[in-house]
């Protein structure tokens, strides 16, 4: 490991320190956006819930820089994989925010569209990574390009899934990429017991899969060693593995009251590291963003969440024959029974 | 018309799916050079190429979860997992991703692909190859479970398996691979995936197995026919899940008679499920109480205990006389 490791762009303080990627300034911008939005999502949904008016929810406060630069490289024809902290990636990615506030209510059918190539976030930890694994070593046997991002946390580095999953990524070398957002916490379980290494990217090594660290808070350095990655998955070279450092500012989700374990004090000195902050300021000292643009983007992507939000609450209570329909293809003889008994009561007998 | 083992069967099965469709594709551990430990898919790397037909690092998890990654980009996996109690490290894989997909999607992305599994007791390997897991499957929703009883049953069911949109866990019993051979054609045919078959009629007592207990059961409706001219009538599943309820009721509606045989043990087994079955839909037709003959509720034994352990004829033989009292 060199000295310093960890891969940045801009320092905390806003600073290039980096090779700024060649991107034009509406993408730069788009960037500022989209990690916006992705605050805007985490504080709404989660004060949404509090008001009975959506489920469960795991905020990404903090982590907007990664979430947004894990997608925003990937053509439409690439997959997104990723657990509950992967939710706005997707909506990067092109899965539109009311699927994403029908699956975090818990409605049916969650109408994710297949072209986003994002498949449904579930909870099971590091599942997700094998299935990005398949789908690459499909990709590689059917010679498309095309390149798979999956991304999981620090605490799902430790599930047997994750492993065999870089193993069979080294083997076999498909077209994906693991991004591990690395926010240094699993709920209450501090990340150095996941792990003995220093860096989660050091794992790597041992499956022949290369990898690197990068600032999860600098959203160019995640940008730029995501296409990096992507290139090289398209060039045939294989698996890389992305450590990205971050950390989780709200809770685990809102089930969870992290005062019982987090320290005030290093909760402090990361919110001194936001994202947002550190990438406003580059794009102000470029003269890409005013004040008032500033203003009227957050207008915009306030008014664009409300719209959404009114569509989903508007919504007719999901179906109950759904619960049947998505079961199998075809219904067995058993099932359709149990279908049109439910149907004809209203209810179980 | 060949006379194959259910192992040429099999073989000839891939073999034909991989000649006619190319996201056909077969892994697993030992598959390839070697052919596989029972030399199922032997011969099939040498004729399709280590991109059709290759061996993978030993992981049934990543063997399962892979193969779900392929199915849902389009491909149609057939993962092989070296014997059948090797599911458990796989089970999560199965049971919360591979059944799942579907509904977790609401059909966007699907799981069509095969997990095939040498099973069952009786030909004395070490610890931990012979658990029977076909109830822990028919437990999981969203998955079929298929466990043919011969040659000529194997080809037909693994390739409806193949083309089912959903997946299939194909339990093949090792018992079988190579006891006996049957007429079987060398063209592809299908046999209905969730349909049992009456392998021999009979009208006064019904006996339902599968797998290996198929022949098990047919030897002791000879036995009491023999013995006693009673009429013994024997349903093979075939399929486990789904269940052909209606292939049962009709049975037992009609002989008000049943013994359910399986090696698996007792509790919670697939006999259980059955005997609810026939509970619900022919309570009033039954003359006597259903009987088990099945494994005990212990691990499947060592080696030097499998046969006091698996049912024989003259166990099931003894369940029919039973049924038979007046």
């Amino acid at each position: 490991m060199p000295d310093n490791p960890i891969y940045q762009i801009l320092t905390p303080a806003g600073d290039v320190i980096g090779d700024v990627p060649d991107l034009a300034d509406e993408t730069l911008v788009g960037l500022y956006r989209w990690m916006v939005m992705a605050r805007i999502f985490s504080d709404r949904m989660v004060a949404l819930q509090r008001q009975g008016r959506m489920g469960t929810f795991a905020p990404l406060n903090g982590q907007e820089a990664t979430c947004v630069a894990m997608a925003a490289p990937l053509e439409e024809k690439d997959w997104l994989l990723g657990s509950y902290r992967e939710s706005f990636p997707y909506i990067v990615k092109g899965v539109p925010l009311l699927s994403q506030m029908k699956h975090w209510g818990g409605h049916l059918p969650v109408d994710y569209p297949y072209e986003a190539r994002c498949i449904p976030f579930q909870i099971v930890l590091a599942t997700q990574v094998l299935h990005a694994v398949g789908i690459a070593m499909a990709i590689k046997y059917k010679k498309e390009k095309q390149v798979v991002m999956v991304g999981c946390g620090d605490g799902a580095t430790s599930e047997g899934d994750f492993n065999e999953a870089l193993n069979f990524a080294g083997v076999f070398k498909p077209p994906v990429i693991f991004l591990v957002q690395n926010n240094g916490w699993a709920i209450s379980v501090p990340r150095k017991i996941q792990t003995a290494v220093e860096y989660i990217a050091q794992r790597g090594a041992g499956f022949g899969v290369p990898s690197r660290i990068v600032d999860g808070n600098d959203v160019l350095a995640v940008y730029q060693a995501v296409t990096e990655a992507a290139d090289r998955a398209k060039a045939g070279e294989g698996a890389t593995l992305i450590e990205a450092i971050t950390y989780r500012l709200g809770a685990h989700t809102t089930a969870d009251d992290p005062t019982k374990y987090q320290p005030p004090a290093e909760l402090d000195a990361w919110r001194q590291r936001d994202p947002i902050t550190r990438y406003r300021k580059f794009l102000m000292d470029r003269t890409l963003l005013t004040d008032a643009q500033d203003e009227q983007l957050h207008d915009d992507v306030n008014a664009e969440f409300q719209a959404a939000l009114d569509l989903y609450e508007a919504l007719p209570p999901p179906n109950p024959a759904h619960q049947f329909d998505y079961t199998y293809a075809e219904l067995p003889p058993q099932l359709q029974r149990q279908r049109e008994e439910f149907l004809e009561l209203g209810s179980w007998r | 018309m060949p006379k194959w083992t259910m192992v040429q069967a099999i073989n000839n099965a891939l073999a034909i799916e991989l000649e006619r469709n190319p996201d056909v594709l077969v892994f697993g551990e030992d598959v390839g050079q070697n052919g596989g430990v029972f030399r199922v898919t032997d011969g099939l790397q040498e004729r399709f190429g280590e991109a059709r037909v290759f061996d993978t690092p030993l992981a049934e998890s990543a063997i399962v979860g892979t193969a779900l990654g392929m199915a849902i980009y389009g491909l149609r996996p057939v993962a092989e997992i070296q014997f059948a109690p090797f599911t458990y490290p796989c089970f999560n894989q199965i049971a919360t991703q591979v059944t799942r997909m579907r509904y977790r999607s609401c059909g966007v992305y699907t799981a069509p692909l095969v997990i095939r599994a040498p099973c069952g007791g009786g030909v004395r390997p070490p610890e931990m190859h012979s658990d029977s897991v076909e109830a822990l499957f028919m437990h999981v929703q969203g998955i079929k479970v298929v466990m043919p009883s011969t040659p000529y049953d194997a080809k037909g069911l693994l390739h409806a398996a193949i083309d089912d949109p959903d997946p299939v866990l194909f339990l093949e019993h090792m018992k079988l691979y190579r006891s006996f051979r049957q007429d079987v054609p060398e063209d592809r045919y299908t046999l209905p995936l969730g349909q049992a078959h009456v392998v021999k009629p009979g009208r006064e007592v019904t006996v339902i197995a599968y797998a290996a207990m198929v022949n098990v059961a047919l030897a002791a409706a000879q036995q009491v026919e023999q013995a006693s001219g009673a009429s013994v009538e024997v349903i093979d599943l075939r399929s486990i899940a789904p269940l052909d309820e209606e292939t049962i009721a009709t049975s037992v509606g009609k002989t008000g008679r049943a013994v359910v045989v399986h090696e698996a043990p007792r509790t919670g087994g697939v006999a259980a499920e059955i005997i609810a079955v026939i509970n619900d839909q022919c309570l009033y037709s039954l003359l006597k109480p259903v009987e088990r003959v099945t494994g005990p509720d212990t691990p499947f034994p060592m080696p030097k205990l499998e046969d006091t352990f698996i049912p024989t004829p003259e166990r099931v033989a003894r369940a029919i006389y039973r049924v038979l009292e007046p």
